[in-house]
């Protein structure tokens, strides 16, 4: 009879504290980067800010854990298979080789990728629209679409558009790839100009002299390190030069778009919530980052013969060369 | 520690263990000191995951990643023993050459296997879950070859090598043809260290050109630790040792990974491994101290 009631006890506690544990619904989220980096450090802090704003309290409702593999990708493996074992509710890698490994390592634990550029080519996914399994994240290619009107706002008068790059860079393959497809739904035509080495810049850029209204430079190493000459030949021909990466608009391009790479971590923090909600990440479309640092050099503009609108200057996150 | 993170320690520690296998022959055999594979492990995931992706059979994939390492093995030796330029120099060279090769050979800084069949591919399905069947694989090849090598070395060649690391002069006064046992020493120290490569990019689902990074350093460690905790004469055993410090120094990772219950943070993982390698490495010698102190003591 005690021991019915014992029994009894122990059970109506135990239940007790099982429904405790369900109405505080603890969620974990597991967050990996390759390496501490101050752009993958701002995208972390924005997975956590998006998850806090969906009422997720780190230390309450939510626990958080972090791990860097410190630039070594033999720990990157590692901590994805401690993730693995370790069963959060959702594994949050940030950069490709990360994510690769964490997609390695699980096939059901959802795993909400960020700051990848090429989601598909690195195999994490097999569509963007509709990922399947238990991956899904937010890519952080250039934002394009964001570039050719942006492009089309400052020198309205563009029809040719030329882009300087060098053809032995895939990133810069795929962007332009990219960029056709956008100039095409703008009504805009692409003129290539290759350059295999640093000093091939200059003539590229020149060629293109008389046959493109605007020249726009991608996140090419080749051209991007001998930026300056192209910056020249811009100046001289009185034809615009824009970057897709916004550390060049200081050295001398006229304006670009890049990203707040804490928006990033928002961004992808918005569809962590999504997932701890009750959605499936193969059903949560990868999403492109988008970008909302603007930054612009009127006084570039202005020596290669354009005058940025008031509008544009009044948007953007930073004026270079006042 | 969860199951999935401990079998994932071991595997990791054997795929390493054939880069401290390497390490062994360059450093120990041979009194070579070896920066080359830090290019030679990426030198290895690249060949592999490239020819992967064009089709091509998974063993064969691998063999051939290796022999590219075997090359690179080479030419440090060649640098070295040629062109006498110092060994450390010779295999930075080699080194920071192979960063642009891996980019050639790969096209990009990043080739993905997650969806490409690979050695492990056969194995799944069979019952076991994948973290059993990853590292049981990779156990598999460790053991072959740590018998293969025990067995070469306590071959007549393998002697006239292991002699050739001891004192060349007077190796050389015995007959043996050092520089060519320098050229053989290196090409299987880095086609192991290539051959680890492969089985990192097929069991991660990546090849990039950072895998490399402190490959020597982790190398190095395993070696130490496992002269450490396994002190042997018997070269079966030494190799066996190497085995052991890779899958040690894989576990101390591990246990550096979860310090953050004790205050850590995970931007000190670094520090709290080398920690543990050194507390690996000061400990037994403590006993050893211990122990003569009493035998002192009761003298």
């Amino acid at each position: 009879m005690t021991i019915t009631r014992l029994f009894l006890a122990a059970a109506t506690a135990a239940v007790a504290l099982t429904s405790a544990a369900a109405f505080a619904q603890t969620k974990t989220v597991a967050i990996t980067a390759i390496v501490e980096h101050p752009a993958l450090d701002a995208t972390r802090d924005g997975v956590i800010e998006a998850l806090k704003a969906a009422g997720y309290t780190p230390g309450d409702t939510l626990k958080v854990e972090y791990q860097s593999a410190q630039g070594n990708p033999a720990t990157a493996a590692q901590i994805a298979r401690q993730f693995a074992g370790a069963r959060p509710d959702v594994i949050v890698p940030i950069s490709t080789p990360s994510a690769q490994a964490v997609v390695a390592s699980t096939r059901d634990i959802p795993v909400v990728f960020t700051a990848v550029t090429d989601p598909v080519g690195a195999q994490l996914v097999r569509s963007l629209d509709k990922p399947g399994a238990n991956v899904t994240g937010v890519s952080d290619m250039a934002p394009v679409a964001e570039h050719v009107a942006l492009i089309r706002e400052i020198v309205p008068s563009v029809k040719r558009l030329g882009v300087l790059y060098n053809a032995g860079e895939p990133n810069s393959v795929s962007l332009v790839k990219a960029l056709k497809a956008e100039a095409q739904k703008a009504g805009l035509t692409v003129v290539e100009a290759t350059a295999t080495k640093s000093a091939d810049a200059q003539p590229a850029a020149r060629s293109l002299v008389g046959k493109a209204d605007a020249i726009y430079v991608p996140l090419d190493n080749t051209v991007v390190s001998a930026l300056e000459s192209v910056v020249a030949v811009g100046q001289q021909a009185k034809l615009p030069v824009f970057s897709a990466d916004t550390d060049s608009v200081a050295r001398g391009t006229v304006a670009s778009i890049g990203f707040d790479y804490r928006q990033v971590g928002r961004q992808t923090g918005e569809a962590v919530v999504r997932i701890l909600k009750g959605e499936k990440p193969g059903d949560v479309p990868v999403t492109f980052a988008k970008g909302t640092d603007l930054f612009v050099n009127p006084k570039s503009a202005a020596a290669m013969g354009v005058t940025i609108p008031e509008a544009v200057i009044q948007r953007a996150t930073k004026v270079v060369g006042q | 520690m969860s199951e999935i993170a401990f079998f994932g320690a071991v595997e990791i520690g054997l795929v390493y263990a054939l880069v401290a296998l390497g390490v062994y022959l360059s450093f120990r055999v041979l009194d070579f000191p070896d920066l080359t594979v830090d290019g030679s492990f990426p030198l290895g995931a690249a060949v592999c995951a490239t020819l992967l992706v064009a089709g091509v059979n998974p063993w064969i994939a691998s063999l051939v990643a290796a022999l590219a390492g075997s090359m690179a093995g080479l030419v440090t030796a060649t640098l070295n023993v040629r062109f006498k330029i110092l060994h450390l120099l010779a295999s930075i060279l080699t080194m920071i050459a192979l960063f642009s090769v891996n980019l050639r050979i790969m096209g990009r800084p990043n080739v993905a296997l997650l969806m490409q069949d690979t050695v492990l591919t056969p194995f799944y399905g069979l019952g076991l879950p994948d973290h059993v069947v990853r590292p049981l694989v990779v156990l598999v090849v460790v053991v072959v070859i740590v018998l293969l090598l025990s067995r070469f070395l306590n071959s007549e060649f393998g002697l006239a090598m292991r002699a050739t690391g001891v004192n060349a002069r007077m190796a050389r006064a015995q007959g043996v043809q050092t520089d060519f046992h320098i050229y053989a020493g290196m090409a299987l120290s880095n086609g192991l260290c290539a051959l680890a490569g492969a089985l990192f990019a097929q069991t991660n689902g990546f090849a990039d050109v950072t895998t490399g990074i402190g490959t020597i350093v982790v190398g190095l460690a395993a070696v130490i630790v496992g002269e450490t905790v396994l002190p042997a004469r018997a070269m079966l055993w030494a190799l066996v040792g190497c085995v052991v410090g890779s899958i040690l120094y894989r576990l101390a990772v591990q246990l550096a990974l979860s310090a953050d219950a004790i205050g850590l943070q995970a931007s000190d993982l670094n520090l709290v491994t080398a920690v543990l390698v050194a507390v690996a490495l000061i400990l037994p010698r403590m006993r050893l101290k211990a122990a003569s102190k009493k035998r002192e003591a009761a003298r």
